[in-house]
């Protein structure tokens, strides 16, 4: 094998007495708590108080929520699609059938308890697209706390309340047949 | 007069260890985190209380409530003795330094307690206190050797050996290096040293003679040549001393996990970390003593204080002393953050070819400079 004799750099007399380097060392540290203090270094973002969220791309993919149409009719139809495709098994589905004097008893089932156990949810977000309704998206909520397991566990309400209305796409319960 | 002596001793030394030397460790260890950070251009810990600065509070409550484990493997008796032998020497080392000239008590106090004794601003005043402080400081690397071994791990015992090589390579130096200044003033009791320098300028200000702020005196600055070269070798064998960046071998978190200390938690630890700062701060001290006038003013303004004062400009000069300290703790902390650590070989190469030689050549030049100036 060929080997490459590497030859070690030659000093002058003020580099081998090393104060030379010291002092244009300590002037270059120097010089960065200067810049930190007349604010020309971009230092790290200090999170609670200043946040990214402006920042975040429109396929973000932070906590799943249920969504109301411009009824106000909840969009899932408790097919539990959502619960058999989900990888850790973070859904659980209660459906129920809705009563004949509902406005909507055409659409026949709704979920009674719809809990998604945010200890468990991974962001994939297989539920939003596996979705027939259109009624489970992945919002940009992404701080989710809680200071005991069953705080983390987002009920129907609290959903809802992430998600909010959306409008559009699913017309087919609209018109009375 | 006895009980006199000894409760001002014991008050000094409760002020000195408890209010000054100890809080201003806890407070460099929040100044060593914040400035590191400024210089990463990041801004260290500033979310506990004002700037962070209750910090140190937060981080002394997490020492004590620590589980304190002693490993299985060790040799209990040296394990828990060494940080002990760490933190004491640096401790008592502040003993002889001189933080003011004398205090002379307000007259009702006088009156109550019956004396009109002045009590002098140093908790012993020894006619040897840098012998005196050479002798304990070097005290402290039992406390790095005896941890390292007793630990019973490679880590620590690496440690504990490159410390042992590490003293005996920059101790000499340092000794050597302070002699040209014993020379110069012709005496080893710290106060004088300070009290000449009062008067007749900082050992490291050539342009300050007795009476003259801006004076051209060929003496003074042909002597400001070994007192700067002194100072230098000084320098970097206090940087040896006190196990700083570049000489911190015995520690080296990139190399020996945590060196001496890795099999250590909680208090034990925290004394070795009181005594590695506690050491940078009575090192500052005694380098100030020295060579930048202790407790006084520069440019003659604290010649008038050298006899009795009263309690206000005795914490006064305290105060001088103290910001001093303060900044050449920041010139540590500086140093640390911007320097690699030094190669084991190459620091006994520095410690005897280099500082030993030097030093030994400064003593000759000294003398020939002041039998050419008598």
């Amino acid at each position: 094998m060929a080997t490459k004799l590497v030859e070690r750099p030659k000093l002058n007399f003020f580099e081998k007495i090393y104060l030379s380097s010291i002092l244009h060392g300590l002037a270059l540290t120097f010089g960065h708590i200067v810049r930190l203090f007349r604010g020309k270094t971009k230092v790290v973002m200090q999170y609670p108080e200043e946040k990214w969220d402006s920042n975040l791309p429109e396929y973000y993919r932070g906590a799943p929520a249920l969504v109301t149409d411009e009824h106000g009719r909840e969009r899932c139809v408790a097919c539990q699609l959502c619960e058999f495709i989900c990888p850790p098994r973070a859904i659980t589905i209660t459906p129920e059938e809705i009563p004949n004097n509902d406005p909507w008893a055409k659409v026949e089932k709704r979920p009674k308890a719809f809990e998604i156990d945010m200890i468990r949810c991974i962001y994939c977000g297989m539920c939003e697209e596996v979705c027939p309704e259109q009624a489970i998206f992945l919002r940009k909520d992404y701080a989710i706390t809680g200071e005991s397991r069953a705080e983390m566990v987002h009920d129907k309400r609290k959903l809802y309340e992430i998600g909010g209305v959306r409008t559009g796409l699913v017309n087919k319960w609209n018109e009375l047949k | 007069m006895d009980w006199f002596l000894i409760i001002t001793t014991l008050i000094k030394i409760v002020v000195v260890v408890f209010l000054a030397i100890l809080p201003s460790v806890a407070y460099s260890v929040y100044f060593e985190r914040r400035v590191s950070a400024w210089i990463q251009d990041r801004l260290g810990p500033n979310r506990v209380g004002p700037l962070g600065l209750l910090q140190p509070i937060a981080d002394g409550l997490k020492f004590l409530l620590k589980e304190d484990v002693t490993p299985g493997h060790v040799n209990k008796f040296y394990f828990w003795l060494a940080p002990a032998l760490v933190l004491v020497p640096a401790l008592v080392t502040c003993a002889v330094l001189p933080f003011g000239s004398e205090m002379q008590l307000p007259l009702w106090l006088q009156d109550l307690i019956g004396t009109k004794a002045n009590i002098p601003m140093v908790i012993a005043d020894l006619d040897t206190g840098p012998l005196f402080i050479f002798a304990i400081s070097s005290l402290g690397v039992y406390g790095i050797v005896l941890a390292g071994w007793a630990s019973n791990s490679k880590y620590p015992f690496l440690g504990g050996v490159r410390s042992s090589s590490q003293m005996i390579s920059y101790e000499i130096a340092l000794g050597l290096s302070i002699v040209p200044l014993l020379m110069i003033y012709g005496d080893l009791h710290l106060g004088k040293i300070v009290a000449a320098q009062a008067k007749e300028g900082w050992s490291l200000l050539p342009f300050w003679t007795e009476g003259h702020a801006f004076a051209f005196d060929l003496k003074k600055i042909a002597l400001a040549v070994p007192v700067g070269i002194s100072f230098i070798v000084f320098m970097t064998a206090i940087f040896a001393e006190t196990n700083r960046v570049p000489f911190d071998l015995a520690e080296c978190e990139t190399e020996l996990v945590g060196g001496y200390h890795t099999e250590y938690s909680s208090m034990k630890f925290a004394l070795f970390f009181l005594g590695e700062y506690a050491a940078m701060i009575v090192g500052s001290c005694f380098a100030v003593t020295l060579f930048f006038g202790g407790w006084t003013l520069p440019f003659g303004l604290s010649a008038q204080q050298l006899g009795a004062v009263g309690p206000g400009i005795a914490l006064f000069q305290f105060l001088t002393l103290f910001i001093k300290v303060f900044l050449f703790v920041l010139f540590f902390i500086w140093v640390r953050w911007t320097l690699p650590r030094f190669r084991y070989d190459q620091l006994m190469r520095l410690g005897w070819v280099w500082l030993f030689e030097i030093a030994l050549v400064n003593i000759i030049l000294t003398a020939g400079l002041l039998i050419a100036f008598r």
